[in-house]
């Protein structure tokens, strides 16, 4: 089971955990047209983006759920389109995806979901089990929850159930899919503060995609921006901040409004000019 | 284990070769729509189902099994359509005896209604009919839930967390379909005998005993046996295509439904024309002469 690791002693540190090259697929029309990402060994990378740029399509592309038409994805210096079966497998135990849905399985409870991975992937006892289900659960806030079937969660408590099933075997390489959309600020910050400790804890390198500029400015050590299929910036964060782009500046300003529109609502006094007190009255 | 170094080839793939792509996951083509070529969609379909039939038996060279999972699916899939072939079985023996009342009187052959039913139910009916019905009920089901599985991602989910989702829901779909097929038909064979006997007993007063002493001497295992067998390759068949049509899903929840459509008129049709070929073979080993 450890090929990866083992592996790792002797050469992988030489490349970058993950390399992806001039990646282009197409479904009725092209999605991906050349983008290139590197994310190295305990980094998180945030892919931004307009929805339907195929941000999500590219962290499924990382795990071979689907096929490029062209480029190459390099994992600890093996090309993931080319792995055998089994060693695509090993490939696949060392990496944890969290879907945009939360993907739960239908039939079981929360806690089976987690087992069901853990029983599937280590040698634990039950005790050893239970154990780390709970903690797993309760780093999400989720540890009563356990018995629930998926059905009775809300979008967000689903999405947290996701988050702890694909952090329950500590990969090595973590995909987010949207952690924190559809989530309430505070249970949004509290998981982009848990992302953020994985990777300072637990070295856990990860891709974060996500529309909200907070979480990415929070975790993310470099972003990577697709619009219309290829990479329109590519660095560090503070580099985005003082970007001259066009379109960078649009999106940035874009999401900046929406904080100032929050922040207004919590400061009702700057909201007062644009709400005529007679206007409220008049009726 | 000291010499682990030798259990796997190192994963060092080789470099890229230029047009060897991997191929993109079989979509599963409608065959309930009518544009576009028919005789492409059906070989297209035939081929995909062959593929992931041939999946099923290298999963089964390779055990341990979910068996935990195939007595959870003999559950949904066998026992809880119980009713629907209690219902069937009990209309098939009543209607066909009713029916053929007539004709067997006008030919003085009122005695041999017991043994007409019973064969042509053992033979025929039984299997057929709870098959094609069962195509709607199970079949369907099995390409709704899976289609569903597929729409919300927990098919790739399990697929990304290498829990081989093929050998958790597809094989083991497939299994509780082969063992429950030929339990529902004998059950089926037995209730078509009992609602031919309650219409023998309306009609002319038939005891029990009299009509299983009718059945027993001119039905032998010839008529029972193959009726029975041939139900579990029409098992095999609901659970294949009901699996394929769900797990290749496409276009969300929308598809769902057409995955559902798909797999009942797709499997009702397979196992029809399957028929024909095992009651040739049927005859070929057991035939008159
Ligand atoms: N399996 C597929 N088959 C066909 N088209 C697909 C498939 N997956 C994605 N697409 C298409 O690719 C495009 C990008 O999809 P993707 O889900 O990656 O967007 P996204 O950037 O994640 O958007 P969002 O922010 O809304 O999640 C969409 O137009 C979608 O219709
Ligand atoms: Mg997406």
């Amino acid at each position: 089971m450890n090929l990866f690791h083992r592996h790792e002693k002797e050469a992988t540190r030489e490349y970058p955990l993950l390399q992806a090259d001039h990646l282009a697929i197409a479904f009725d029309r092209p999605v991906l047209r050349d983008v290139s990402i590197t994310v190295d060994h305990g980094e998180t990378l945030a892919v931004l983006g307009k929805s339907g740029t195929g941000k999500s399509v590219l962290l499924k592309l990382i795990v071979s759920l689907l096929s490029p038409d062209s480029g190459s994805i390099l994992y600890k210096g093996n090309d993931v389109t080319r792995l055998t079966e089994e060693h695509l497998m090993e490939l696949r135990s060392e990496i944890g995806f969290l879907f945009q849905g939360g993907a739960l399985f239908d039939s079981m409870t929360v806690g089976q979901n987690l087992d069901f991975f853990l029983l599937k992937h280590t040698d634990l006892s039950i005790q050893e089990r239970e154990e780390k289900i709970v903690e797993a659960l309760e780093m999400v806030a989720l540890a009563d929850a356990i018995d629930k079937m998926p059905s009775e969660l809300s979008g967000g408590m689903k999405k947290r159930a996701g988050l702890a099933r694909s952090i329950v075997l500590e990969p090595e390489l973590m995909l987010y899919d949207e952690p924190t959309t559809g989530l309430d600020p505070l249970t949004a910050s509290s998981i982009a503060e848990l992302i953020l400790g994985l990777q300072t804890r637990l070295g856990i390198a990860s891709i974060v995609v996500t529309h909200d500029l907070p979480t990415a400015f929070t975790v993310a050590d470099r972003a990577v921006i697709l619009n219309e299929g290829v990479a329109v910036f590519s660095g560090k964060m503070e580099e985005l901040e003082h970007s001259e782009d066009k379109f960078l500046r649009d999106y940035l300003s874009a999401s900046q409004l929406n904080r100032n529109r929050r922040e207004g609502i919590l400061h009702p006094t700057q909201r007062m000019p644009t709400i005529p007190e007679s206007a409220g009255r008049a009726a | 284990m000291s010499e682990i170094e030798l259990h796997h080839p190192p994963p060092l793939a080789p470099a890229a070769a230029p047009g060897e792509l991997p191929t993109k996951p079989v979509i599963a083509p409608s065959v309930s729509g009518d544009d576009g070529s028919v005789w492409t969609k059906w070989l297209t379909l035939l081929g995909g189902l062959w593929v992931f039939a041939a999946r099923f038996f290298k999963t089964l060279a390779r055990p341990p099994y979910e068996f935990r999972e195939i007595v959870r699916q003999l559950n949904a899939i066998g026992f809880r359509s119980m009713s629907l072939v209690t219902v069937v079985g009990v209309v098939i023996g009543m209607v066909l005896t009713m029916q053929s009342r007539p004709t067997m009187l006008k030919f003085g052959a009122e005695a041999f209604i017991p043994v007409m039913v019973a064969v042509s139910v053992m033979r025929e009916l039984a299997p057929v009919l709870v098959s094609v019905i069962l195509c709607g009920r199970v079949g369907a089901g099995i390409a709704a839930e899976l289609g569903s599985m597929r729409a919300t991602e927990q098919i790739d989910a399990m697929d990304v967390a290498a829990l081989d989702p093929y050998k958790f829901l597809v094989f083991t779909r497939i299994m509780a379909c082969m063992i429950a097929l030929p339990l529902l038909t004998i059950y089926a064979d037995f209730l078509a005998l009992i609602g031919s006997w309650m219409i023998e007993k309306l009609y002319s007063g038939m005891s029990i005993g009299l009509f299983i002493n009718s059945v027993q001497s001119g039905v032998d295992f010839s008529d029972y046996l193959p009726g029975v067998a041939k139900t579990i390759f029409f098992g095999f068949t609901i659970g294949v295509v009901g699996c394929f049509e769900g797990y290749n899903s496409k276009g969300g929840t929308e598809g769902v439904g057409k995955s559902a459509t798909d797999a009942a008129v797709t499997s009702s049709l397979l196992i029809i024309l399957l028929d024909v070929l095992f009651v040739k073979l049927t005859l070929m080993f057991w035939g008159p002469g």
